[in-house]
């Protein structure tokens, strides 16, 4: 491997690394979540503003191990309501209504009773959006919870801005073609030089870009 | 020089009898002079949201539905043939069926088109709605861009000064939203109470008002209906209670409007 490639390979297994332990945060939040709770499950969506798409990042209880990935419309189902409006919302009873039975089924592969979402904002941007559903019989969602659901998605929020970022960090790494890419080989190209004229005429750059 | 009818900038002494607004005075102000018998009949009022369904039976009559939508760089006003993509906006027009049955539903639809572009689309269509003169404009939702919020506050005046009440969604989220925040709107949390006529003024705003929002039965697509929990449902009985004042007193600008929900909400005294 020439030094480029372990410079590049070096920043990659950080960044690789980076976006692990945001997974495993966002994993860790869903458990306490549901345990917290007392739920069946708790699940993040994750916003693909380019596919116009949730997807399903984290996934505790029903559906873990199986739901991580899959998508759906941005704009359907309680999760698309939650993110369009900005507004946290709980549903009961629902079982009742066949309609909804069959759209929660096709976003999440399991029908749940009652259900708790809130959105997911980081600065001024919906990022995803946090679901709990089925607390213990007897134990209805009301007003409390709504407010401690929305405390953690505070930190459910910080957590998802993070796994973004190393995600767009290992794509420019992986030699995306935007200039912030051409910058990435740049570095790397210098960094991989025996003689200092490159960095010297970096120097030389950053007192002619910062010159007041 | 043409005499205008009311005065714009400046009255003059012998101009004072020509803006007598014609009203009772009320001596005591209480829920019964605000609201009882009414049923917001003669009120507009416009769910601004995602669109209604028609033929909901917990709606009934739209009296007109409109679609915005953002084509490049442009912003289009249609009328709205697809209805309700989501529910949530016949949700909220099945509140205010519910709570003030005579009042004249109109459907802006904001939302439902993905969730890009959203921004300028709610802006779109709150200007359609202030431009169209609604006295009532049910806004369950919010934006966090900055960026908006300078038109955002602008048109929540001009709503203010036309006498179009806007009421909104406040929330309890660790980033600030908009427009529930301007003063000049009507801002509702959620009480846990099942009286869907019973509302609080809250003494540490921002959230003003808080109205039934806790397990609330609300029209569901396809003709049904779901137990909903949320500020989305309060701010629509809140709404109605607007319509409902609005329809026994029509001259009520909404700072006025707001005195009088102050009065006669259930912490106030109730209006006894």
């Amino acid at each position: 491997m020439t030094q480029d490639g372990e410079l590049r390979a070096a920043v990659a297994a950080g960044v690789l690394g980076s976006e692990q332990a945001h997974a495993a945060l966002l994993q860790s939040i869903v458990e306490v979540a549901r345990a917290i709770f007392g739920a069946q499950a708790a699940s993040i969506f994750l916003l693909d503003e380019a596919a116009d798409e949730l997807v399903f990042e984290a996934v505790a209880g029903e559906g873990e191990g199986e739901l991580v990935g899959r998508r759906f419309p941005s704009g359907t189902g309680v999760a698309g309501w939650v993110l369009v409006t900005r507004q946290p919302l709980a549903l009961d009873d629902l079982g009742k209504d066949r309609r909804f039975a069959r759209d929660a089924a096709e976003s999440t592969g399991y029908v749940p009773k009652a259900l708790m979402a809130v959105p997911l904002l980081h600065d001024e941007r919906a990022l995803g959006v946090l679901e709990v559903l089925d607390p213990p019989e007897g134990s209805p969602f009301g007003l409390e919870e709504m407010e401690l659901l929305g405390l953690f998605a505070g930190q459910a929020a910080i957590a998802l801005d993070l796994l973004q970022r190393a995600r767009r960090a290992k794509t420019v790494l992986d030699g995306g073609d935007d200039a912030l890419a051409a910058v990435a080989r740049l570095t790397a190209a210098l960094a991989g030089r025996e003689d200092d004229a490159g960095l010297r005429l970096l120097a030389a750059l950053e007192a002619v870009l910062t010159q007041k | 020089m043409s005499v205008r009818a009311y005065p714009a900038w400046s009255l003059r002494r012998e101009r004072a009898q020509a803006i007598a607004i014609d009203r009772e005075p009320a001596e005591v102000v209480t829920r019964e002079w605000a609201l009882g018998g009414a049923t917001g009949d003669g009120v507009s009022v416009c769910i601004l949201d995602s669109g209604i369904e028609a033929g909901h039976p917990l709606v009934g009559e739209v009296a007109s539905a409109v679609a915005v939508s953002l084509e490049g760089e442009e912003i289009r006003v249609e009328e709205d043939r697809e209805g309700d993509a989501c529910g949530h906006g016949t949700a909220c027009a099945g509140i205010v069926r519910a709570v003030a049955p005579g009042a004249a539903l109109h459907s802006v639809r904001v939302l439902g088109a993905g969730s890009t572009g959203s921004g300028e689309v709610l802006l779109a269509g709150l200007r359609y709605a202030v431009e169209q003169g609604f006295d009532v404009v049910n806004m369950s939702l919010s934006t966090t861009r900055r960026r908006f919020v300078e038109v955002l506050h602008e048109l929540a005046d001009t709503a203010y000064f036309r006498r179009t009440a806007i009421v909104a969604s406040a929330h309890n989220m660790p980033v600030e939203s908009f427009p529930w925040r301007f003063s000049s709107v009507l801002s509702v949390g959620s009480h846990d109470l099942p009286d869907p006529l019973a509302w609080y003024a809250n003494p540490e705003p921002p959230v003003e008002f808080f109205a039934r929002g806790v397990d609330v039965d609300v029209a569901w697509l396809g003709g049904g209906s779901l137990r909903c929990t949320g500020n989305s449902f309060a701010t629509p009985h809140l709404a109605a209670i607007c319509a409902l004042v609005l329809s026994k007193h029509r001259e009520l600008a909404p700072f006025q409007l707001k005195s009088v929900l102050y009065q006669t909400a259930a912490n106030v005294g109730g209006g006894q």
